[in-house]
């Protein structure tokens, strides 16, 4: 496509010559007017459709701000003259003694949590509308990569401040590998390389952070915004746009992505970026969920914290993992619970081939999808919820957590696995032909 | 049916926490009180210094708290040569260890580790150093009622006095100390405020810069609005 | 900017608006990097003044001190090193100090405040290598059969004479830095930090 586009012509000008000889040589406007100002995406975008943009944001702002803070941070577990690791004081160093280094701390640490929040908004609104459904499975499977990502990306620097919760999580996690059966326990070892979390695991850790994983991601995203030019947007009404075009071969209800997208979403880059200030300059901690107290407290191998729970943003699948306490065929209940907590995530995947309605749209379908989806997010939430919590934990100190958490989980995976026939058997309502306000 | 799920999404906000409850008492607001602060740095200095380092702050960050280069190096510099050195201890962690059964901590974040769901640092520090009383099984001779069997004996008791507690789980004063009891308990207040202080050093300014980030931003949030409902009115 | 019909006018200036308000934020947002990189309180610390103890330092020996991670020369010279400077006068390339390589106190003949007494940073002001002294004089000192004593730069063969002067003809293009520092008394000299600054 880009090389049949027609090749930039000067207008004489400085800036037009420049841009000729570039254009010659590399395909500058063929790219521009392909993912730009001739992407033509639906004009019925609503709110639900700002959160891809602002992934991307926080994805830069998780790289430039990751940038700096290696200049100033250390991954050492040996101790220094003040008898604390190299690692958590450096942290420190950076909060304190680096010119405003502490902004640049706070601007990860925040980023990190709110690029889960984005990405769940950027999932959930795939789900309300059914942008997964054919031709669009590929990039819903890139976004599930990017997910994973996202969440290695996490656990691993979670690690760096070299907290104690930084410890025990890195702990608990790296042991959940050793329920394995027959390989578990070596490979939990090999994982860490050795035989507690220590300076080794924090250096692989470390370099997984800052270059690996964000390498990875960075493909995945790339191939994520390709897929999704390739085939275009889907929109709130879940129709096809490219099946009405014009005689220039431009869809009736597509604009051009610049200036009408750039121009929308800058609005809304700017509400996230005050939100984001808010966070930042007045509750950095949000209540002890995006940087936990006992993270304040160097990694201490002798002694656990009395409650150790995940960052938010994994709690839901740490639920999952918790919920299951019975043995099966023969292998005890640790390895069936990680089972369930990596299938929590790869069930996603399938949904592309599981959902059979007739619809795609949630505003199309009918009630049995509507009632399944609500319960599904709230019990998410709940088993999200249920994650911060210590397992003997009641609400209201009466309705136990332990079988709630148990009942959502299994709900959770009826919701994927039965969807072939409910979602068939959904009564949905005509779509419309062209997209609607 | 929209009323339920609503009530459902709620839900988590109205599970209340549970397990044995922690109460802990208010402790005053003295951000930004210079006095107070330096105030607090003197019996940080004082009593706590002794045996707690504050390893991640430099002697001259003090500035923050209107303390000059000068009054700095006179009258806090016990520890160091310089005032760019880190406020760090002479004794050895592993003494530490044989003398209290454990290092004491370093007391530099302890106001931002000591939050927890009952309440802020802060808070937990305001009841704790208030809330040391006899106890003769302990061998400090020491208990405290929000860190039961503390290993640290009570340092400022000369100032509170000896508390007891009484049968009905109340602290009651058995014999008054140097300073009178609201005298204490501002003390308190102004030691607790240099730690919060201590735990956090920009937080008093990165309030303020919120303040211009979030106008500077209104300021864009209207033009970027403007532009696209100028871009937009062609789009129908 | 012209405003044609072609051109919507309104547009234009909210567009201008626009971009401009975006990168003042964009430039404020560059504000905290940028500053990061800047030395950090524990460079500062490290770099702050150091005392120097001259009381042991007989006539015609040298010490070194290390301030800001580089070393600074202590020379007590001798009244015959203090003669040589006459000889190199005519053969260094700024024999006066007129350029800023020393504090205004010790822009004079000897390049220090008191004439026995020089303080001078070891780092050859041409790629930053640390001469050697070379204090014996003539043939023996291995440099040049009329040595007058002073430093060679083991790199690239920069000489000095006894004040830090740079010879001419040489890679290095400055006398060695006399960095800012005051006496405490006769026999303590405090390096980084002068009166000014204090």
């Amino acid at each position: 496509m880009a090389s049949t586009a027609e090749k930039y012509k000067s207008d004489g000008s400085l800036a037009g010559n420049a841009l000729e000889w570039v254009d010659a040589r590399f395909p500058a406007m063929a790219l521009y007017k392909e993912h730009l100002s001739e992407y033509y995406a639906p004009k019925n975008f609503n709110f639900w459709y700002f959160f891809g943009s602002l992934a991307l944001l926080v994805l830069v702002n998780q790289i430039v701000t990751g940038i700096f803070l290696v200049m100033h941070y250390k991954p050492d577990a040996a101790l220094n003259a003040s008898g604390v690791p190299v690692a958590f004081a450096s942290v420190e160093y950076i909060m304190r003694d680096v010119p405003l280094g502490w902004i640049i701390r706070y601007m990860h640490s925040t980023g990190a949590s709110a690029f889960f929040v984005v990405v769940y908004l950027h999932m959930f609104r795939g789900m309300l509308y059914g942008s997964y459904r054919k031709p669009r499975e590929l990039i819903w499977l890139f976004g599930i990569g990017i997910f994973l990502c996202l969440m290695a990306e996490a656990f691993f620097g979670y690690l760096l401040p070299w907290g104690q919760m930084s410890f025990w999580g890195a702990q608990v996690i790296v042991n959940l590998f050793s329920a394995i059966p027959i390989v578990g326990p070596d490979l939990s070892v090999f994982i860490r390389g050795d035989f507690v979390v220590s300076d080794a695991t924090l250096n692989r850790f470390f370099s997984f952070h800052v270059i690996a994983i964000p390498l990875v991601l960075l493909g995945l995203v790339a191939a994520h915004l390709i897929a999704l030019h390739e085939v275009g947007s889907n929109n709130p009404d879940g129709v096809e746009i490219k099946k009405h075009k014009n005689e220039k071969g431009i869809p009736l209800d597509g604009i051009p992505f610049h200036p009408y997208y750039t121009v929308k979403d800058m609005v809304g880059v700017v509400v996230f970026l005050m939100v984001f200030t808010v966070v930042i300059c007045f509750m950095p901690e949000f209540g002890g969920y995006f940087l936990e107290w006992n993270n304040f407290i160097p990694a201490d191998p002798l002694k656990t914290p009395p409650h150790i729970a995940p960052v938010w943003y994994f709690t839901p699948f740490y639920s999952l993992l918790r919920a299951v306490t019975y043995p099966f065929l023969g292998i005890d209940a640790k390895f069936w619970g990680v089972v369930a907590m990596g299938g929590g995530v790869v069930i996603m995947a399938f949904l592309p081939w599981l959902d059979r309605s007739a619809a795609k749209s949630i505003r199309y379908r009918g009630k049995i999808y509507k009632t399944m989806l609500a319960i599904w997010v709230v019990g998410f939430m709940l088993l999200g919820f249920l994650g911060t919590k210590p397992p003997s934990y009641a609400f209201f100190g009466v309705i136990p957590g332990a079988p709630v958490a148990q009942i959502l989980s299994v709900y959770y995976f009826l919701y994927f696995i039965t969807m072939p026939w409910w979602s068939k058997a959904d009564k949905c309502k005509p779509e419309p032909e062209r997209v609607t306000g | 049916m929209k009323k339920l799920l609503f009530a459902l999404l709620l839900a988590p906000l109205f599970a209340w926490a549970n397990g044995p409850e922690l109460h802990l008492d208010k402790a005053p607001d003295k951000s930004g009180d210079m006095a107070a602060l330096q105030n607090g740095a003197k019996y940080f200095v004082n009593y706590c210094l002794g045996c707690h380092s504050a390893s991640y702050m430099r002697y001259n960050r003090l500035k923050d708290i209107g303390l000059s280069e000068e009054q700095i190096k006179d009258n806090l510099l016990f520890t160091a040569e310089k005032t760019g050195e880190l406020i760090r201890i002479g004794m050895q962690r592993e003494d530490a260890k044989v003398w209290f059964g454990a290092a004491p901590p370093d007391l530099t974040l302890i106001a931002r580790s000591r939050a927890s769901e009952f309440g802020t640092g802060p808070d937990w520090l305001y009841t704790y150093l208030r809330g040391f009383y006899r106890d003769a099984e302990r061998p400090s001779g020491w208990n405290n009622t929000v860190f039961a069997n503390v290993g640290m004996p009570h340092v400022l008791w000369e100032l509170q006095g000896e508390q007891v507690m009484g049968e009905n789980h109340e602290l009651t004063l058995a014999k008054p100390g140097k300073l009178k009891p609201e005298e204490y308990d501002a003390a308190v207040a102004d030691l607790v405020a240099f730690l919060k202080y201590m735990g956090e050093p920009v937080s008093e300014l990165r309030k303020t810069l919120g303040w211009i980030v979030l106008a500077a931003l209104a300021a864009l949030f209207v033009l970027t609005y403007a532009l696209k409902r100028e871009y937009w009115k062609d789009v129908h | 900017m012209s405003c044609d019909e072609k051109v919507d006018c309104g547009r234009r200036r909210l567009l201008v608006a626009t971009a401009a308000a975006g990168g003042v934020a964009g430039v404020a947002a560059a504000v905290p990097f940028l500053a990061s990189m800047a030395p950090s309180e524990r460079a500062k610390s490290a770099g702050a003044p150091v005392e120097a103890d001259i009381s042991k330092l007989a006539p015609g020996q040298m010490m070194t001190v290390e301030w800001r991670g580089k070393p600074v020369w202590i020379i007590h010279r001798t009244k015959e090193m203090l003669d040589s400077l006459q000889k190199t006068d005519p053969l260094v390339s700024d024999p006066k100090s007129e350029r800023k390589q020393q504090p205004e106190y010790a822009q004079n003949e000897y390049r220090s405040i008191k004439p026995e007494y020089m303080v001078v940073v070891g780092i050859c002001t041409h790629l930053g290598c640390s001469p050697s002294e070379k204090f014996k004089t003539g043939a023996e000192s291995g440099v040049t059969p009329d040595w007058a004593g002073g430093f060679l730069c083991p790199c690239h063969g920069s000489t000095f004479d006894l004040a830090g002067r740079v010879y001419k003809s040489k890679p290095a293009p400055d006398n060695l830095e006399v960095p800012p520092h005051m006496y405490l008394g006769d026999a303590k000299i405090l390096i980084g930090e002068d009166k000014k600054g204090a």
